[in-house]
């Protein structure tokens, strides 16, 4: 057991203020935008690879998962009649604006391509949306971890070189589950190894960000963060294992069903522990102390904002 | 243009593309030493910004039943009480009233005091909510401060987790991102905010921030050449996480224990990291996918 941090705060308030998104909105978002992205690389591959079934559903759930995504993300906003505005500029300092951009291009390729999949209308134009949303879909499913990391949030901001790797792991796994689920088994070889990989780079991911934030991993070991991640850990690696092994139909749609329930409870479990690193003011001037303390050297008080530090009244 | 993102602006209204002739940058300096927690700063911010009332209830830790800066307030007076060593007493030649029916202090070798700080928006030179805002809701005024426009807030929410200060935040009831706006429509018009008009003891000063910070440097200098050794400003460094605050202050304690992050840092600082380790966790997407449909043909 570690021993308690000592720090001092007003009352014990939080700090920053935590965000204000929405569950299941935003989580549900991080979720559809994944599996969203990575089917709208595996339908043209399929379709290369004459692989019809895994084709359409993957255009179908590129299309869904935009279109549900959407949905969630204007829901979140706290004046939804105004989100035009989000394509009111291209702002690169802004991971939301640039996300907004990506998220409204992809969702008009992935849109057009699962139209044409259904009516086979336009098949010209149909082959440009399937190239763009295939193009774009890789990085709608780790521009969320910028998003994310892109903020005072003490649990996402320290973990901005290792959310990405996370929700990239993330997303292969809902992509790969879902193909298993809805295509027929003779045409699903490929999203095993994917499964096994996504599901190999989401464990790599959360280890390294565990070990590199020290105390502030707290929140995603501890409370229900802690227990989404640990429900998502049992079924991702367990349904990489049976994508992997498993014979027949009804393996593959457990299997599926799993990494696809699986990426939904690790995008809840980084969304809730990011709030909770919020509202502990621990996790915010613990380590600006300890900062401060490195820079100014062993034995000598934290020189930082305020200048030369003083000795505090005993309490 | 250098430091962008982060680090010191000579000029931070001109970074931003004002020309040459805009006015110097406006700031605030707060001097928590004279503050008497009287709350005027809070209430004249009220009356003058139209800002809603908040939840009027009775918070049990101190005389602060404000508890903290948000989007309904603008002005925040942190109010802490703590023991400290006693000091001598310096003997003003006054009548003195010792306490009634012989009564003593319990212990005798430490003083009550009473630390009061009227907490505001930082304006800073880099400011987290600004960058982050997707809508360009929030921009920065030729005074360097920054102010939302409410017309185009879409109450995305973003600024609120992006601000190392836990400033700005979405109204509930209205779903827009509000905060301090440094009084733009009195600097526009040639007045000091209201707040800092209804400081009592000038605890709050207004004025051009570099002139401001010239007299905070003689202030701390003053008290602690009179003993007060813990005094101490914040946010007065171009050199810091946010390169500077708009709206600092003088201390007498550590920033966290008036609620303050010790050593902030604007996130956007590290956003071109961010974006590196996204773009290649996103090319591994492509690849682990390209390979497992490609590479196991055979």
């Amino acid at each position: 057991m570690v021993p308690e941090v000592e720090f001092r705060s007003y009352y014990g308030q939080p700090i920053i203020k935590p965000p204000v998104w929405k569950t299941p909105d935003v989580p549900l978002y991080l979720f559809l935008g994944g599996l969203a992205g990575t089917s709208a690389v595996i339908a043209p591959l399929a379709e290369l690879t004459g692989r019809s079934r895994l084709a359409r559903a993957g255009y179908l759930a590129a299309a869904a998962g935009a279109a549900g995504g959407t949905v969630a993300l204007i829901h979140d906003l706290g004046r939804p009649a105004r989100f035009l505005n989000m394509l009111r500029m291209l702002k690169p300092t802004s991971p939301l604006s640039v996300g907004s951009w990506i998220l409204a291009s992809f969702g008009t390729s992935a849109g057009a391509a699962g139209a044409a999949t259904v009516t086979g209308w336009l098949p010209g134009p149909a082959r440009v949306a399937k190239a763009g949303a295939a193009l774009l879909g890789p990085i709608l499913t780790t521009y969320t971890a910028v998003l994310f990391a892109d903020t005072a949030v003490p649990a996402w901001h320290d973990a901005h070189r290792q959310l990405p790797f996370l929700f990239a792991g993330s997303a292969l796994a809902a992509g790969a589950g879902w193909g298993l689920v809805a295509a027929p088994t003779v045409e699903t070889r490929p999203l095993r190894a994917m499964a096994v990989v996504g599901a190999g780079v989401e464990a790599l991911a959360e280890r390294r960000m565990r070990s590199r934030l020290g105390m502030v991993a707290e929140p995603y070991r501890t409370g229900r963060p802690g227990r989404w991640l640990r429900a998502a850990r049992w079924l991702t690696v367990g349904g990489a294992v049976l994508a992997a092994t498993g014979r027949g139909r009804a393996a593959a749609a457990v299997a599926g069903t799993a990494l696809m329930v699986g990426s939904l409870c690790t995008r809840f479990g980084v969304f809730e522990a990011g709030i909770a690193s919020a509202r502990d003011p621990k996790y915010t001037v613990v380590p600006q102390r300890r900062r401060l303390s490195a820079l100014a050297g062993p034995g000598e008080p934290g020189v930082g904002k305020t200048g030369p530090a003083v000795s505090a009244p005993p309490p | 243009m250098s430091n962008q993102l982060a680090g010191p602006v000579a000029d931070v209204a001109g970074q931003t593309g004002y020309p040459d002739d805009h006015p110097p940058r406006m700031g605030f300096f707060t001097d928590t030493s004279i503050c008497i927690g009287c709350k005027a700063c809070e209430v004249a911010c009220k009356e003058w910004n139209l800002v809603p009332t908040d939840d009027q209830g009775l918070r049990g830790t101190s005389y602060d039943n404000t508890g903290d800066l948000g989007a309904n307030t603008w002005r925040h007076v942190a109010f802490v009480e703590q023991t400290a060593p006693r000091r001598q007493p310096v003997d003003l030649g006054m009548p003195e009233v010792g306490p009634p029916g012989g009564q003593t202090a319990a212990q005798t070798d430490r003083d009550v005091r009473w630390l009061m700080m009227s907490d505001v928006c930082k304006h800073c030179a880099h400011a987290a909510c600004l960058d982050v805002c997707p809508t360009g809701a929030l921009f920065r005024t030729e005074f360097g401060t920054v102010v939302v426009q409410q017309d185009i807030c879409n109450g995305c929410g973003y600024c609120v987790p992006a601000c190392p200060y836990g400033v700005i935040d979405i109204r509930p009831g209205d779903g827009r991102a509000w905060k301090c706006t440094l009084c733009y429509d009195r600097l526009r018009g040639g007045l000091e905010p209201a707040c800092a008009k209804a400081c009592p003891t000038k605890s709050i000063q207004f004025g051009p921030w570099e002139e401001l910070r010239e007299r905070a440097q003689r202030r701390v200098e003053e008290l602690q050449a009179a003993g007060l050794t813990e005094a101490r400003l914040y946010g007065a460094d171009p050199n810091d996480g946010v390169g500077g605050d708009g709206a600092f202050f003088l201390l007498l304690d550590e920033p966290e224990v008036y609620g303050l992050p010790p050593d902030p840092v604007v996130t956007t600082r590290d956003l071109p990291a961010m974006w590196r380790y996204a773009g290649a966790a996103a090319l591994a997407v492509a690849g682990a996918m390209l390979a497992a449909f490609l590479g196991g043909r055979r």
